[in-house]
C-alpha cells in the first residue's frame, strides 16, 4: 500500500509516496528525488559515503528506512553549497585538491560540517577521530584534514556559514 | 630525422583520433586514458594546452570512447603520462604544425613568421585575423603523425609543470552528477546477478517465491544457462530481491576456498610453470656468505569504495556500454568474443567509478549488463554489484612467496642475488585472455585461459620490481608461476612489486646490518645510478636521517627505495612508527624523480596515495578464506583509517630536462619496505609476513 512521507530536504518541504516504507532514505534521495550527490557504497552503514545531516547530526541512511525520518529536516551535500556559493568546506576541498575519485567526498563532506557545527577549532587528531566512520580508500586523508582545517578557519573569520 | 613516434601515437597515427575543434573557440582533445582519480584528465588538457598553444578553458576532453578515442589499450602500469601523454604531446604539435603551414599559404608568408596565441595566429607580431577555427575547413587532420612539429621547449611550458586544478574535482565535491552509478537512461530498469560462485557451478534451485516476497515490489528473472538476474524498475526491490536470492538460489559443483587455502605458503605445494629471466645460476665460489630469507603476502583486495556498475542497451543490432573500467576497446573486444558479435556493432563509453587501482569488478559489471541487455533488446540496463559481491567476486591480488638469496663479497655487500618467486597470475584481465565473470555462466562458457603473466616487456607481473637495482654482478628472477588458485586473481597497483620490493629492501636492511653499517649508507655503496642515489640522499636529508639509531626500543625509523618497474619513477620512502601490540604510523618522507612532472600537485596525490594505500595493505589487509571469501564488508576487510594515517612529506626532484616517468604506483613497495624495516628496527626482530599483524608482532617479540 502507498504511504506518504513528508519531510525537508535541504530547507525544502517534499512528500514522497513510497510502495515499500523500508525503502532506504540513500534510495529516495537518489532515485526519488534526484539527488544523486549522496552517494551508495555498501548498504551496510559501514563506508559513510551515504551520510546526510539528520536534524543536524550526521548518519548514514543507505539502510535507514525512509519513514524513520517524517517530519525530519535532512541536508545533504547538495544542500552545502554549489559552484556559484560553496560552502566553505567545499571551496577549502577545492583549494587544497582534497580527493582523488572523490566517490567518499560528498559523505566526508556532511561528516566534516558536522564536525564544525559542534566544534569551530578542531585539531588534527579531532577532525581525523570524526571522519572515522568514512572510508577513502585513494588516500586523500591528509588533504582532507588540512580543508576541514581551513574551512573551519574561513568560518571562524566569519567569512563563511 | 624525426624522432620514432610513442607507442600509441604509431597505434592511432591519426591525428583526427587525438584533436578536434568542434565550435569556433573550442577544442576537444582526445586520449584513450581514462579517469580513475588520478587527475589524468587534468594532465592531458595541460600538454595540449601547450602544444597547441591555448588557453587550457578552450580544451574539451573526450577519454575512453570507442566511437572517438585512440585505442591505447589499458589505463595502468602507470603509463599514461609517460606513453599516453607523450603520444598526446606529439600529436599535438603536428596539429600546430599542420596549422601553422596552411596558415603561411593562406597568408603568403613563411612559417618562420608566424606564432601562436591562444589559438590565434599572428604574423611578426599582428594579428592575422586567422585562427585555428577559421582555418580549421582547409586543415585535414585526417592525415597521419609525422614527429614533424616541433614539441616546446622545457623553458616555454605554460601549463606542463603548473598545478593545474582537477577539472573533475568541483562535480564531486559539489555532488552533482559525476559517476557511472549517477547516470540515468530513459526507460532504465535495475538489475542484480545472482553470482555463480565459481566456474561450473550449476543452478540447483531457484525459490522464486521467497525472492519476491523480500522485494517488496515487482521483479523479473532474467536466466540464460546459469547466468540468473533479477531485473525491475525499482532499485531498492531489485536490490532487496539480490540480497534474498543469495540464500534462495541452491548451486551444484560449488567450490568454496578454504582457510588453508588462504595463505602464500599455500602455493608452494601447487603445479607450476617455470620463469627464469637474468643470469645463469651456478659459477659463484662457494665460499662465498650466504644470505637467505623467505617472505610472503597474502591476496589483497581492490576494495574500492563503490561497488562495480555497468550499463547497456541492445537496440537495432547494436550494443552501447557505459562503465568504468580501465580499457574500453579490449572490453569491446572481450565483450565480442562472448557475446558472438562483430566489435563494430559494439561501442564502450567510459564513465568515471571511484578508485579502482587495478582490475576490479567493473567489466564484469559491464558485461552482466550487456549479457541483459542482450535477452531485453530495446531496454536500457543497469546494474550495481552488491558491497558483498564486488569483495567476493573482484578479482583479488595474488598472494605470493618471495625468498631471497644472495652470495656476499668480503665487505658483506652482494655480488650474486636471486629472488625466487612463487605467484599466479597478475593479469586476467579481458584484454590479457582473462574471462568475463558472467560469460563463464553463459551456456557453453569459454575456456580457462593458458597461465600467463604480464610480459617482461611490459614491466613483468609477479616478476615486476624483481630485480634490484643495486650494482649486483649477476641477478637472476626465478618464477614459479603457480597455475591453480582458490580465487580469480589480477591487477593490483603495481602487481608484484609490493611484495618484491618489500623482500628485497628487507633484505637490503639486513645485509646492511649484518655489514655493521647504517642502511642509508649501505644502499648509497652499492648504488650506481645518480637518479636512484638523488631520491635516497634527497628523503634522507628531509628525514634528518641519523645513522645508529639504537632499535628494539619499541621506536622505529627504516628506509626503502625503488624504480618503479626499473623503467618509470625513482621513489625513496622514510617511516618513522612505534610499536606495541600494535603499529602507529607517525610519520613519512618520500623523494620522487618522476622526471618532467606536468602536474607537481596531481603527482604528489599520487604519491601520497600510493603511500597510504600501502600502509593499508601492510598492516591490516589480508583476503581470507572460510568456506568462501570472508572478507565481504569494511568490517571483515578493515582499511586503515583517517586517525591511522600518518603525516606525509613530499619532495619531488627537479629533472624536468629528462623524460616525465609514471608515478601512480611507485611509492607501494618502497613505503611496505620501509615500514617493515622501521618495524624490525623498533622491534629488533624482523617480521617477514605480510600484514604486519598483532599476532606477527607478538610472535616476533617472543622469537627474541
Amino acid at each position: 500500500m502507498t504511504k506518504v512521507f513528508a519531510f525537508t530536504v535541504n530547507g525544502k518541504p517534499v512528500n514522497v509516496s513510497l510502495d515499500n516504507e523500508d525503502t532506504p532514505l540513500l534510495d529516495v534521495l537518489r532515485n526519488e528525488l534526484g539527488l544523486v550527490g549522496t552517494r551508495f557504497g555498501c548498504g551496510l552503514e559501514q563506508c559513510g559515503c551515504c551520510m546526510v545531516l539528520i536534524d543536524g547530526a550526521p548518519e548514514k541512511c543507505c539502510a535507514k528506512p525512509a519513514w524513520s525520518v517524517e517530519g525530519k529536516q535532512v541536508i545533504t551535500v547538495e544542500g552545502l553549497g554549489d559552484a556559484e556559493n560553496p560552502h566553505p568546506l567545499q571551496q577549502a576541498f577545492l583549494e587544497e585538491q582534497a580527493g582523488q575519485c572523490g566517490y567518499c567526498l560528498a559523505g566526508i563532506l556532511i561528516s566534516a560540517k558536522a564536525l564544525l557545527d559542534r566544534n569551530s577549532k578542531p585539531s588534527r587528531t579531532e577532525i581525523a577521530q570524526a571522519l572515522d566512520d568514512n572510508i577513502c580508500r585513494c588516500g586523500s586523508h591528509n588533504r582532507i584534514v588540512r580543508a576541514v582545517q581551513k574551512a573551519a578557519a574561513v568560518i571562524r573569520a566569519g567569512a563563511g556559514r | 630525422m624525426n624522432a620514432p613516434l610513442a607507442g600509441p601515437l604509431n597505434d592511432n597515427p591519426n591525428l583526427d583520433r587525438w584533436v578536434a575543434f568542434p565550435a569556433p573557440g573550442k577544442i576537444t582533445v582526445l586520449t584513450g586514458r581514462v579517469e580513475l582519480g588520478q587527475g589524468v584528465l587534468t594532465a592531458m588538457a595541460q600538454i595540449a594546452a601547450d602544444e597547441l598553444d591555448v588557453a587550457i578553458e578552450r580544451i574539451t576532453i573526450r577519454s575512453g570512447d570507442t566511437e572517438k578515442a585512440p585505442n591505447e589499450g589499458y589505463t595502468a602500469g602507470s603509463m599514461s603520462i609517460q606513453f599516453g601523454g607523450v603520444a598526446l604531446r606529439q600529436a599535438c604539435a603536428d596539429v600546430r604544425a599542420l596549422f601553422l603551414d596552411q596558415a603561411a599559404k593562406a597568408l603568403g608568408c613563411n612559417v618562420t613568421e608566424l606564432s601562436i596565441r591562444d589559438g590565434r595566429l599572428f604574423r611578426s607580431g599582428t594579428s592575422t585575423g586567422q585562427d585555428y577555427w577559421t582555418l580549421s575547413g582547409a586543415v585535414d587532420l585526417g592525415v597521419k603523425a609525422t614527429g614533424r612539429g616541433e614539441r616546446k621547449s622545457v623553458a616555454d611550458l605554460q601549463n606542463i609543470g603548473t598545478s593545474s586544478a582537477r577539472v573533475d574535482l568541483p562535480a564531486k565535491v559539489f555532488g552533482e552528477s559525476a559517476f557511472i552509478h549517477d547516470l540515468r537512461l530513459e526507460g532504465m530498469v535495475h538489475a542484480r546477478v545472482v553470482r555463480q560462485p565459481n566456474r561450473g557451478a550449476t543452478i540447483g534451485s531457484i525459490d522464486e517465491n521467497a525472492i519476491r516476497r523480500a522485494a517488496k515490489g515487482p521483479i523479473e528473472f532474467v536466466r540464460n544457462g546459469n547466468f540468473l538476474a533479477i531485473i525491475g524498475d525499482n532499485e531498492t526491490a531489485v536490490e532487496a530481491a539480490g540480497v534474498s536470492a543469495v540464500k534462495h538460489v541452491s548451486w551444484q559443483n560449488v567450490e568454496a576456498p578454504a582457510p588453508t587455502q588462504q595463505e602464500a605458503s599455500w602455493l608452494l605445494q601447487k603445479p607450476v610453470v617455470e620463469r627464469a629471466f637474468g643470469a645463469p645460476e651456478g659459477g659463484n665460489p662457494q665460499n662465498r656468505e650466504r644470505y637467505e630469507a623467505t617472505y610472503t603476502r597474502g591476496y589483497l583486495a581492490h576494495a574500492s569504495i563503490s561497488p562495480s556498475c555497468g550499463l547497456a542497451l541492445y537496440r537495432d543490432g547494436r550494443l552501447t556500454v557505459w562503465t568504468h573500467c580501465q580499457g574500453v576497446y579490449p572490453l569491446r573486444a572481450a565483450l565480442a568474443k562472448a557475446l558472438k558479435l562483430e566489435p563494430s556493432s559494439i561501442i564502450v563509453h567510459h564513465v568515471q567509478g571511484s578508485g579502482c587501482y587495478g582490475h576490479n569488478g567493473a567489466d564484469d559489471a559491464a558485461a552482466d549488463a550487456a549479457i541483459i541487455a542482450m535477452q531485453k533488446p530495446g531496454q536500457p540496463i543497469r546494474i550495481r554489484w552488491r558491497r558483498e559481491e564486488e569483495f567476493i567476486y573482484e578479482p583479488k591480488t595474488p598472494a605470493m612467496v618471495v625468498k631471497v638469496r644472495a652470495l656476499l663479497d668480503d665487505d658483506g655487500k652482494p655480488v650474486d642475488w636471486t629472488q625466487e618467486i612463487w605467484s599466479p597470475t597478475h593479469n586476467l584481465r579481458p584484454g590479457a585472455g582473462g574471462n568475463l565473470l558472467g560469460a563463464i555462466a553463459l551456456p557453453n562458457p569459454p575456456p580457462e585461459p593458458p597461465p600467463n603473466d604480464v610480459p617482461e616487456a611490459n614491466g613483468g607481473g609477479a616478476t615486476r620490481n624483481a630485480e634490484p637495482l643495486y650494482h649486483i654482478a649477476a641477478k637472476r628472477i626465478l618464477h614459479h608461476l603457480v597455475t591453480e588458485t582458490p580465487v580469480r586473481t589480477s591487477a593490483l597497483r603495481g602487481l608484484g612489486a609490493m611484495p618484491n620490493v618489500f623482500a628485497l629492501e628487507c633484505c637490503i636492511d639486513d645485509l646492511a646490518q649484518r655489514a655493521g653499517q647504517d642502511p642509508v649508507q649501505y644502499r648509497l655503496s652499492i648504488t650506481a645510478d645518480p637518479r636512484a642515489r638523488a631520491v635516497i640522499e634527497k628523503v634522507a636529508a628531509m628525514a634528518k636521517w641519523d645513522a645508529g639509531t639504537a632499535g628494539g626500543t619499541g621506536r622505529g625509523r627504516g628506509i626503502a627505495f625503488a624504480r618503479y618497474k626499473n623503467r618509470a619513477a625513482y621513489s625513496a620512502v622514510i617511516v618513522d612508527l612505534s610499536v606495541d601490540e600494535e603499529i602507529r604510523l607517525h610519520r613519512v618522507w618520500c623523494a620522487t624523480d618522476a622526471g618532467l612532472v606536468v602536474n607537481p600537485d596531481g603527482v604528489a596525490n599520487q604519491l601520497e596515495g600510493g603511500i597510504i594505500q600501502s600502509a593499508s595493505w601492510v598492516l591490516k589487509e589480508q583476503v581470507r578464506f572460510d568456506n568462501g571469501v570472508a572478507s565481504f564488508d569494511w568490517e571483515t576487510y578493515p582499511v586503515l583509517k583517517f586517525s591511522e594515517v600518518p603525516e606525509i612529506e613530499i619532495e619531488l626532484i627537479n629533472t624536468k630536462d629528462e623524460a616525465p616517468l609514471g608515478v601512480g604506483e611507485v611509492t607501494a613497495g618502497p613505503t611496505a619496505a620501509a615500514i617493515g624495516n622501521a618495524v624490525s628496527h623498533a622491534l629488533g626482530a624482523r617480521i617477514r609476513d605480510l600484514p604486519l599483524t598483532r599476532e606477527r608482532i607478538m610472535a616476533a617479540l617472543l622469537r627474541e
